[in-house]
């Protein structure tokens, strides 16, 4: 089969445009304007559902793309916590209600949940209190319910700051959760 | 002071004297680093007989190392004199010049083939007290500095009854790797790779191997690594998740850790020599335990928990029985403790507690339960004895970013032990035997 030259060029600016980074368009694609090329020297007919249909569902991946994207950054919100606590904030039990929905919808799908702590307080014990924090989070989503074996927890204590300032500011980012897939997230679904 | 200068050119004839300008930047240097540590500590003074290491010519480097390793015992008033440039060893009929200094004791060296000569000097009484040739490497030798300090060590024990600490070393973390440095500060040398997270070190008692955590991904084993051989294994019962804040028994034999999994952290032993037989000893439920330190007769651990709530200090049988707080607190009022380690001399057991959120050093001696407070400027946190049971090296950062300091908790006078970086995590090693590593693993 021999593609003819406008359904190539038509296929090039369907491209430009999913690769482009803008984003999908709301409603459906208009037919296509009249291309710029020259006329073709030996017309042939153009077969228009084909291309509307490939078109669609183009637009459909990518928009499945995004979706999966912002999936994906759902469940890498991190969760902060108060000084020297380990108990689940009630201002971050939303972000853990959407991870645990995002977990459930997608069983394929495995998290490591990374404890942080400030650089206030003993090093060592910081490490401890990571570890706290990280279990936290897990058994909320386990009560959500979340198989365990999903979850992996590990605690990098103060060793691993978000940001490097020696403030109250900077302290309150870096008492955190760390959320990361471990598996399962090629394919990823929103939550019905 | 003036006292002293008086009598700087009755000795110039003798032997000369530091200059007065020197003897003065070294009385402020350490009035200095006392004021702001002078807390819950009584110094007596009067009660530390006055030393003078003799000027002499040769072994000049090792004379060196032996005066400042007796000063830092801190059991001397030291008498400080200048070196002399061409002869003038041995005492002849100058005793009563060093008494009228404030000396009681003298200590002499002197060449002696394959090594030197000391002498200890009773002043008052006009003898001889001690006198012994001891061998000593070549100063390019490896082992030198130790074997110096070994000598010094020794003296100390004349002159004091008690050995001093100079012959042992300090281990600390700067940068994600493990080092280790001689107790003058002379030496850093990194023992575990570059591009590591290490943390946590802690000496066997033999002094040949240590133990550290090996952070990786956020987990991480207990290695016990030999600087004999080089040798890294990773200690019975620390394969999984995470494991932090190991102890040597005083055997050698057994490892205590915190194992950390998502039940929370609990306190293990295992046999590091066997390798087997891991043997959990706290169950937590949800609460941490860790930071075990045990007594020197290997029979008790004492240990951080938060099962009050905050970290505060606990002591159990090394089987995990009788389980009781060691260091009282107020709950809600005493700030957070962590860090502790179990003295030498069995009596006290040093840890680091929050007070308006700043870390300070504290003691509870075994025994009555007394709490005593040793530091207030600054942070001063993770705490560590050295040999004589008397010194603690801790991290502080009082010079503006976290280095070592060591306090001499009976007369409250500090220093600071340089390290090239900034570091953490110290552990002070026991008194080092002649098998101790002198070259880098």
């Amino acid at each position: 089969m021999r593609a003819s030259p406008k359904l190539m060029l038509l296929a090039a600016i369907t491209f430009a445009a999913a690769c482009g980074g803008s984003p999908p368009p709301e409603e459906p694609a208009p037919e296509p304007a009249p291309a710029p090329a020259p006329p073709p020297p030996a017309p042939e007919p153009v077969d228009d559902s084909a291309v509307r249909e490939r078109m669609e569902s183009e637009r459909m991946a990518s928009e499945a793309a995004e979706r999966a994207r912002a999936v994906t950054a759902e469940l890498g919100t991190m969760i902060n916590f108060e000084y020297d606590q380990a108990t689940v904030r009630p201002a971050d039990q939303g972000t853990l209600d959407r991870k645990a929905a995002i977990l459930s919808a997608n069983p394929n799908v495995r998290v490591r949940v990374s404890g942080h702590a400030d650089e206030r307080g003993s090093d060592e014990y910081n490490l401890a209190l990571g570890n706290r924090r990280a279990a936290a989070a897990k058994r909320y989503l386990e009560n959500k319910g979340i198989e365990g074996s999903r979850v992996e927890v590990v605690s990098y204590g103060e060793e691993r700051p978000l940001n490097p300032g020696s403030d109250e500011a900077a302290y309150a980012q870096n008492r955190r959760d760390e959320f990361e897939v471990t598996a399962g997230g090629d394919n990823i679904v929103a939550p019905q | 002071m003036r006292r002293i200068l008086t009598v700087v050119a009755a000795l110039a004839a003798a032997a000369p004297l530091a200059s007065p300008r020197a003897l003065q930047a070294l009385a402020q240097d350490t009035s200095q680093v006392r004021e702001g540590v002078r807390v819950g500590v009584e110094y007596q003074p009067g009660t530390r007989p006055g030393l003078v290491v003799l000027p002499g010519s040769g072994l000049d480097s090792a004379r060196a190392i032996i005066r400042r390793d007796l000063d830092y015992t801190d059991r001397f008033e030291m008498v400080v004199v200048a070196d002399a440039p061409n002869g003038g060893e041995g005492l002849g009929t100058s005793y009563g010049i060093y008494k009228t200094l404030g000396a009681q004791l003298a200590v002499e060296l002197a060449a002696a083939p394959g090594g030197l000569t000391a002498r200890l000097h009773d002043l008052n009484a006009s003898r001889v007290r001690n006198e012994q040739t001891m061998s000593l490497p070549a100063p390019t030798d490896p082992g030198y500095r130790l074997e110096v300090h070994r000598i010094a060590d020794e003296i100390a024990r004349w002159a004091s009854g008690t050995p001093g600490f100079a012959a042992s070393r300090l281990l600390f973390v700067s940068g994600g790797r493990v080092y280790r440095v001689d107790s003058d500060g002379d030496q850093a040398i990194p023992i575990t790779a570059a591009g590591g997270t290490a943390l946590s070190p802690v000496w066997a008692p033999d002094g040949q191997r240590i133990a550290y955590t090996r952070l990786e991904a956020g987990r991480g084993g207990v290695v016990v690594h030999s600087l004999v051989s080089g040798a890294a294994l990773v200690a019975p019962g620390s394969q999984t998740a995470l494991n932090i804040t190991p102890s040597f028994s005083p055997d050698g034999r057994t490892l205590a850790f915190a194992h950390s999994d998502e039940g929370g952290t609990d306190i293990y032993t295992s046999n590091v020599i066997d390798r087997c037989c891991a043997q959990r000893l706290t169950v937590g439920r949800y609460a941490d335990n860790l930071s075990p330190t045990f007594s020197p007769d290997g029979r008790r651990i004492a240990f951080i928990s938060t099962r009050a709530g905050p970290p505060q200090l606990y002591v159990m049988a090394a089987n995990g029985t009788d389980q009781e707080l060691l260091a009282p607190f107020d709950f809600g009022a005493t700030g957070s403790s962590n860090g502790p380690e179990w003295s030498p001399d069995g009596a006290n057991v040093v840890f680091h507690r929050e007070v308006s959120r700043s870390p300070q050093l504290f003691l509870v001696d075994v025994a009555g339960r007394r709490v005593r407070q040793l530091t207030s400027s600054g942070r001063n946190e993770d705490p560590t004895w050295a040999p004589d049971g008397r010194h603690v090296a801790f991290v502080s950062d009082r010079s503006g970013r976290r280095q070592l300091w060591i306090i001499d908790i009976e007369t409250g006078r500090v220093r600071q032990l340089a390290t090239p970086g900034a570091a953490r995590l110290p552990a002070w090693s026991r008194r080092l035997g002649r098998t101790a590593v002198s070259t880098n693993p």
